[in-house]
C-alpha cells in the first residue's frame, strides 16, 4: 500500500535517507517475522554448535566445573589414542568393503531393471523395499539372522551346504563383513532408484547411432550407457564415502564395536568420549575429534557441491 | 494439478518409443531375447528374495512362537501360529504408547521443518531484504558440516539452552527444534519459489496484497508439491533417527519406537520381540505402498540435482 507511493517518494530524491521508519514502513518488519524462524531455529541449533564445537575442541570441559582453555591437548590427546588408529581403520575398512559390496551392484541392477518392458515398477518397488524398513528395525532383524549358533538363520542355509557354523557378529574377522552387507542390504535400493532415473534419460538416439556403427549390447553398454552415467557415479561414489565414514548405528546395535575393538569406527569412538560408560564426558576430545572428521570429508563435500554446481549452471 | 499433467502423458506413452540398450532389431533376435529375458527372471527372483524375503521371514516370525523360530528358523511353513503375539505386543510391551511417541515427534519435527523452510523461503526468494545473499550463504554453509560436528555441542546446547537457560533435555522439543534446522529444506523450498512466476505475485501485490496474504494465499497453495515431497521426507528421516533421540530422550516413556526397540532386545521373549519389530515396520511400508511414486520418484530427485 505504502510502496505504491513509493516511486514518487524515491524520484524526488528522499530515498537516501533510510531511517528506521522508512524500514518498518516498507514491510521490514514483516520481513523480520518471516526470517525469525530461520534465525532463531538455525541460530541455536546450527550456527551456535558450530562455532561452539571449534571452542570446545580447545577447552577441557566437562559438564560440572567452568571450561579452561587447553590448547590443542584434546587433538593431542586424540591422535595419542590407541584407539584413533583402530578407529580409523575400521572406518576405511567398512568404507572399502561398503564400496566392493555396493558400489557396483546397484548399477549392474539398474542397468538391467531399465531394460524391462514390463513390471519395472514391480522391480523398483522389491529394490526399494529395505530402505523403507526403519534402519534400527533392519539391523535387529538382521541381528537375529546373524545368530552364532548353528540354528541361526544365516548358519542353518550353510549348513543344509555342510558348511558352518558361523560367527558371524563374534568373530573378530567376519564382523565387519557381516555390518556391511546389512549395511549394503538396508541400502542399495535407493542408489538403484538414482541409477535407474539416470538411465532413463539416455537420449534414445546414442543408441540409434551406436547401432548404425554396429555396436553390440554389451557395447552400447560400454560406450554408450556408462559415459552418460559417469557423472551420477561419481556423485554417488562421494555421497557413499561421505556416509560410510560417519556410520554408527550398525556397529554400534551389532556389535557395539566388538568384539575386540574389531568394529570400533571413528563416530563410535567419538560416541564413546562424549557419552560412553568408561571414557565419557570427553566433550573435548569429542569435539576434537569430530572436526578432524569433518575437516576430513569436508573434502568430499566440496568436491561434491563443486562438480553438482557446474553441472547445474552447464547442462 | 496442472503442473503434473505432462509427465502423467509422457507415462501413457506406447512402450515402442521409450526404447533402451536393446533394440527392435536386437530384441527380434531369439538368442538375444533369451539371454534377455532369462536375465530379468532371474533378477526378479533376487530381488524378490533379497528386497521381500526378510521381511516376510519377521512377518512370519511374529506370529510364530519362539521355539520354532529357534529350532528351524527358516522353516517356509511355521508348525504353529500364535497371534496372540501381536496383542501381547499392545498388552506387554506397550509398543502402542512408542509408537505414539514416535508418530508425535514426526509431526513436531514435520511443523518445525515445514515452518522454518516456508517462511525462510519466502524471505530468501520473495522478499529478498539486504543481506539475503550472506543468509543463504550461511544455510549453504552448514551443508558442508557433517551433522557428526553438531552431535556433542548440540547435546549441550540441549542441556542448557543459551539465554534462557531452559533444559529441553527429555523433551520432545530436544528433537523438534533441531530438526528444524535443515538447511537441504530451505535450500529445495527457496528454489521452487525462485520458478514461481514473478507476474503472479506484482499482480496480487497491486491488488494490495500485504506480504503476509501473498504467503498464505499465493506462494503456499503454488508449492503444494514441493511440500508434499519435503514433508514425506521429513516424516521419514524422523522415523529412521536412532542417536539423536536415543541421546536426548533417556526416560523410556518418550522413546520413539527407534530407541524403544533396541532395549526391549534383552528384555522381552524373542517371538515377542519379532512381532514388535514387525509392527513397527508396518507403517513405514503402508506409507511407501502409499505415496510409492513419490518416494521412487523422490528417490531419483536426490541423487539428479542437475534438474
Amino acid at each position: 500500500m505504502s510502496s505504491r507511493a513509493e516511486p514518487a517518494v524515491a524520484a524526488s530524491g528522499v530515498r537516501k535517507r533510510r531511517g528506521p521508519l522508512t524500514w518498518v514502513s516498507r514491510d521490514g518488519l514483516s520481513t523480520l517475522a518471516f526470517l525469525l524462524p530461520l534465525l532463531l531455529i538455525f541460530g541455536i541449533f546450527s550456527w551456535f554448535p558450530i562455532l561452539r564445537s571449534f571452542v570446545m575442541s580447545v577447552q577441557e570441559t566437562n559438564l560440572v566445573s567452568t571450561p579452561t582453555f587447553v590448547g590443542l591437548d584434546n587433538f593431542a590427546n586424540v591422535l595419542g589414542d590407541p584407539l584413533f588408529g583402530t578407529a580409523v581403520a575400521n572406518t576405511a575398512y567398512f568404507a572399502l568393503l561398503a564400496l566392493i559390496f555396493g558400489y557396483p551392484m546397484p548399477l549392474v541392477l539398474a542397468v538391467i531393471m531399465s531394460e524391462t518392458r514390463r513390471f519395472r515398477s514391480l522391480y523398483s518397488a522389491l529394490a526399494y523395499l529395505p530402505v523403507v524398513v526403519p534402519p534400527v528395525v533392519a539391523v535387529l532383524l538382521w541381528k537375529v539372522f546373524y545368530k552364532g549358533g548353528s540354528n541361526g538363520a544365516f548358519n542353518s542355509i550353510l549348513g543344509v551346504v555342510g558348511l558352518g557354523p558361523v560367527q558371524w557378529l563374534g568373530d573378530a574377522a567376519m564382523a565387519m563383513p557381516s555390518i556391511v552387507v546389512e549395511a549394503t542390504w538396508a541400502a542399495f535400493g535407493g542408489t538403484v532408484i538414482i541409477y535407474l532415473a539416470a538411465l532413463l534419460s539416455v537420449p534414445p538416439e546414442l543408441y540409434d547411432a551406436a547401432e548404425v556403427d554396429g555396436a553390440s549390447i554389451l557395447q552400447k553398454i560400454r560406450y554408450v550407457t556408462l559415459p552418460h552415467l559417469r557423472g551420477i557415479l561419481f556423485i554417488t561414489l562421494i555421497l557413499q564415502l561421505i556416509a560410510t565414514a560417519q556410520v554408527f548405528t550398525e556397529p554400534f546395535l551389532l556389535t557395539e564395536g566388538g568384539p575386540g575393538n574389531a568394529t570400533t569406527t571413528v563416530l563410535l569412538l567419538i560416541y564413546q568420549y562424549a557419552f560412553g560408560s568408561s571414557l565419557g564426558g570427553h566433550f573435548g576430545e569429542a569435539a576434537a575429534l569430530s572436526l578432524m572428521l569433518a575437516a576430513f570429508l569436508g573434502v568430499f563435500t566440496a568436491v561434491y557441491f563443486w562438480l553438482t554446481r557446474s553441472w547445474s549452471t552447464t547442462s | 494439478m496442472k503442473l503434473s499433467l505432462p509427465s502423467r502423458v509422457g507415462r501413457k506413452a506406447p512402450p515402442a518409443e521409450q526404447r533402451g540398450i536393446v533394440s527392435l532389431a536386437d530384441w527380434h533376435r531369439r538368442r538375444i531375447r533369451w539371454t534377455v529375458q532369462t536375465v530379468h527372471v532371474l533378477t526378479l527372483i533376487l530381488l524378490i528374495i533379497v528386497g521381500l524375503g526378510p521381511i516376510l521371514w519377521l512377518a512370519k516370525a511374529a506370529i510364530t512362537p519362539t521355539q520354532d523360530t529357534l529350532r528351524q528358523p527358516m522353516a517356509l511353513w511355521p508348525n504353529g501360529f500364535d497371534l496372540s503375539l501381536l496383542t501381547q505386543a499392545f498388552t506387554k510391551v506397550h509398543i502402542e504408547r512408542y509408537f505414539m511417541n514416535t508418530v508425535w515427534i514426526a509431526v513436531g519435527s514435520w511443523m518445525c521443518q515445514i515452518t522454518v523452510a516456508t517462511t525462510a523461503g519466502y524471505a530468501l526468494s520473495v522478499l529478498r531484504p539486504r543481506g539475503t545473499r550472506l543468509l543463504y550463504g550461511l544455510v549453504l554453509a552448514t551443508l558442508f558440516v557433517p551433522s557428526i560436528v553438531l552431535l556433542v555441542p548440540l547435546y549441550l546446547t540441549v542441556l542448557d539452552m543459551p539465554l534462557v537457560n531452559i533444559k529441553l533435555l527429555d523433551t520432545f522439543w530436544a528433537v523438534w527444534l533441531p530438526a528444524g534446522a535443515s538447511a537441504f529444506n530451505v535450500v529445495i523450498i527457496k528454489r521452487f519459489f525462485d520458478n514461481l512466476p514473478r507476474e503472479i505475485f506484482e499482480a496480487a501485490r497491486v491488488d494490495g496484497a500485504g506480504p503476509f496474504r501473498l504467503f498464505w494465499s499465493i506462494v503456499l497453495p503454488l508449492s503444494r508439491p514441493i511440500l508434499g515431497v519435503v514433508s514425506v521426507f521429513a516424516v521419514i528421516a524422523t522415523w529412521k533417527d536412532y542417536l539423536w533421540p536415543m541421546l536426548v530422550l533417556p526416560t523410556p516413556a518418550n522413546q520413539p519406537l527407534s530407541v524403544r526397540l533396541p532395549t526391549l532386545e534383552r528384555g522381552i521373549q524373542l517371538d515377542l520381540f519379532l512381532a514388535s519389530l514387525a509392527i513397527a515396520t508396518l507403517f513405514p511400508i503402508a506409507l511407501f505402498l502409499i505415496f510409492q511414486r513419490m518416494f521412487l520418484r523422490g528417490g531419483g530427485l536426490s541423487g539428479a540435482i542437475k534438474g
